[in-house]
């Protein structure tokens, strides 16, 4: 018990505080919260009785996702004629929403694991929602694929099991990459997720005042106490998995990408497509981020967490991956007359000018590429009404642009006779909205029974959690000597 | 060790008020020679193993084997069907070994889930989880170590462990609400 060897902590400590002072910077969380305030406040969310709106934004959104689940009964058991995928648009709808939904999960991976490798700690406040969104996402973009295949208890074709035809998939095939590309990026991100949740689940389960909530908190909190020998190789399993998901989540679109990128259809075979889809699937998701944390910290009252200061970093984002999406268009523009290709040069023209050309007008033009310019100014990344109208004007505009690159560059290909328009019927349609009633009804169900902000993570970024903080009347709150001061 | 009503001592508990006196109490334990001892907070406290003694994290050794075991399955579930059971000509594409590269993103995304899956799987081993009773949650003030109290506790396995003593330097680190944690 040699007490000197705490005496240089001390000073340590001392040009900590004063070097915290230099370097001060806006409050990650506001109005100097405590530890047990932000458990109250995000356990306490879970633990009110559901107010009645939640109960009739559930009962909307449940039965959205109903009728959805019955038009893919419908296709299923009619045909993918209930579609309107016809020659020469053998993709349409589907294909679109695949894409969109998958790109939408891509921002709550980017916020866990590459916002994590690079320290940024505002990250805590959006995380497990954005991670959330994610596994949601993921789930509404695998119907599409699944089903659209037609015969859809076939669909085990797509596993390498040996079989009695003695049939294999073929492994240099893009598709193929794309079902391994997303049950894994399924896969990892539930881990990740499930990870992230367990500290929160015990202090849930510590909580919990019913039995059946003890038992049910408790059995998936794995027995968790917050012990530091836990916390060593917690930290490095989710240092790991950050990692790990970091290449994954560029990999997953970069390989969606190569579905179009490796055929020969004009405007589908191109090379940028890898990093032009992967920017533009971050936007998409960070737009989508944004349309739920703000209802969602409005409601509430997570003002304090999830601060102006993180929407404007969010912002930040969507400006920057809006930019890049943007020269992407451009870009492809330049390559079609550059490339002196008569196809690729006409499916461009026909982009702008043809029957679709309204989608490119208000989806990629003013959408995706002038609206999130707004974001250069401050006033208008802290106006929460611009902030909302242009994450509306992404979500749409994402959702465009897939469509635009899929039909439009089947419809009018290398031989004029075989034109022709896409007519999506009532089965497409609301199949779509029946996603949309999946996401959100599981959005719904998921603020209702987990903690929609990482507690364990944000109490790390109070000034409190740091060991060499000093308490607020310039002292440690224990001397060398081990007597606690007055 | 028993107490006088005839229970099985567990160990000896402190609650610390702050993350930082938790931190110095921790370096006094380590520094009195204790093994058996953990600290429990509701947060990971930056510097704590070193306050603890405890060294880097071997988990990423299991995670390097998964990684190594998803590339291997990956190649031998590529090269043996496409290679020797089934080799398949689509469109007239050529199958030898210039096509190898067309491999590569199955290697990687298996090289990733069975890593991950490993990154967790070593977490639960590691910290011998699930394990969902524990004599410390007899603690009644325990149940605060995941929303904001800070825990020291010394195991009374620990061979330094004497009840005295235990105690007085829990109580010296700064220690509030030393308890005698029960086994059953």
């Amino acid at each position: 018990m040699d007490s000197a060897s705490t005496i240089p902590d001390v000073i340590e400590g001392e040009s900590f505080a004063s070097a915290e002072k230099t370097l001060a910077r806006v409050p990650l969380v506001l109005n100097k919260r405590n530890f047990s305030w932000i458990t109250e406040r995000i356990a306490g969310v879970i633990e009110a009785s559901a107010p009645r709106w939640w109960w009739v934004a559930f009962a909307i959104t449940s039965m959205v996702a109903m009728f959805g689940l019955f038009c893919l009964g419908y296709q299923i058991s009619t045909g993918v004629g209930t579609w309107g995928l016809n020659h020469p648009v053998g993709w349409a709808w589907d294909i679109t929403n695949f894409v969109f939904w998958i790109g939408i999960g891509h921002a709550g991976t980017l916020i866990s694991a590459i916002l994590f490798l690079l320290r940024q700690k505002w990250r805590t406040s959006i995380n497990r929602a954005a991670e959330a969104m994610t596994l949601f996402a993921v789930i509404c973009a695998a119907i599409f694929p699944g089903v659209h295949v037609g015969r859809v208890w076939m669909a085990w074709y797509l596993a390498p099991l040996p079989n009695n035809y003695g049939i294999w998939p073929n492994f240099r095939s893009p598709l193929l990459w794309d079902v391994f590309a997303v049950s894994t990026y399924f896969s990892v991100s539930v881990l990740f997720w499930y990870t992230g949740l367990v500290p929160d689940l015990a202090t849930l389960r510590d909580r919990a005042t019913t039995k059946i909530k003890k038992f049910l908190y408790g059995i998936f909190a794995l027995g968790w106490r917050g012990s530091n020998r836990n916390w060593r190789h917690y930290e490095m399993a989710y240092l790991l998995l950050a990692g790990l998901s970091t290449p994954l989540v560029l990999s997953v679109h970069s390989v969606v990408s190569f579905d179009f990128a490796t055929s020969i259809i004009p405007t589908w075979h191109t090379t940028i497509f890898p990093p032009y889809f992967v920017a533009g699937a971050i936007f998409g998701g960070f737009a989508m981020v944004l349309t739920l944390l703000i209802p969602a910290r409005a409601i509430y009252k997570l003002q304090d967490i999830i601060t102006p200061q993180h929407i404007d970093k969010m912002a930040k984002i969507i400006l920057l991956t809006g930019s890049i999406v943007g020269y992407a268009y451009t870009m492809e523009f330049f390559v079609a007359w550059y490339s002196g290709n008569q196809y690729e040069k006409f499916a461009f023209y026909n982009r702008i000018f043809g029957p679709y050309w309204w989608y490119w007008w208000v989806g990629m033009l003013f959408c995706n590429t002038l609206s999130p310019q707004l974001f250069w100014f401050k006033r208008f990344r802290q106006n929460i009404y611009v902030v909302y109208f242009v994450c509306m004007c992404v979500n749409a505009g994402m959702w465009f642009e897939r469509f635009i690159i899929i039909v439009g560059g089947l419809h009018r290909d290398f031989l004029p006779s075989s034109w022709g328009m896409f007519y999506p019927t009532w089965v497409d349609i609301w199949t779509f909205i029946g996603t949309f009633g999946i996401f959100t009804s599981l959005f719904l169900l998921f603020i209702r029974y987990l903690p929609m902000i990482a507690m364990s993570e944000v109490k790390i970024v109070l000034p409190e959690a740091n060991p060499h903080h000093a308490s607020p009347g310039g002292h440690h709150p224990v001397a060398a000597g081990g007597r606690e001061r007055p | 060790m028993r107490t006088p009503s005839g229970n099985k001592v567990y160990g000896m508990g402190a609650e610390y008020p702050s993350a930082a006196a938790l931190y110095e109490a921790a370096k006094r334990v380590r520094d009195a020679g204790f093994k058996r001892w953990d600290v429990h907070s509701p947060f990971p406290i930056h510097g704590m193993d070193e306050a603890m003694g405890l060294g880097k994290s071997w988990l990423s050794a299991f995670v390097l084997g998964g990684g190594i075991t998803g590339l291997l399955t990956a190649t031998i579930l590529e090269f043996g069907p496409s290679w020797f059971i089934y080799p398949l000509v689509v469109h007239g594409k050529p199958f030898n070994w210039a096509t190898v590269p067309a491999f590569f993103p199955i290697m990687f995304e298996l090289t990733v889930l069975f890593a991950a899956f490993s990154a967790f799987f070593a977490m639960l081993l590691m910290n011998g989880l699930p394990r969902w009773y524990h004599p410390i949650f007899n603690w009644q003030r325990f149940s605060r170590a995941t929303n904001d109290g800070f825990f020291l506790v010394i195991e009374a396995r620990d061979p330094r462990f004497t009840e005295l003593e235990t105690r007085e330097l829990l109580e010296q680190s700064g220690g509030r609400h030393v308890t005698i944690i029960h086994e059953d």
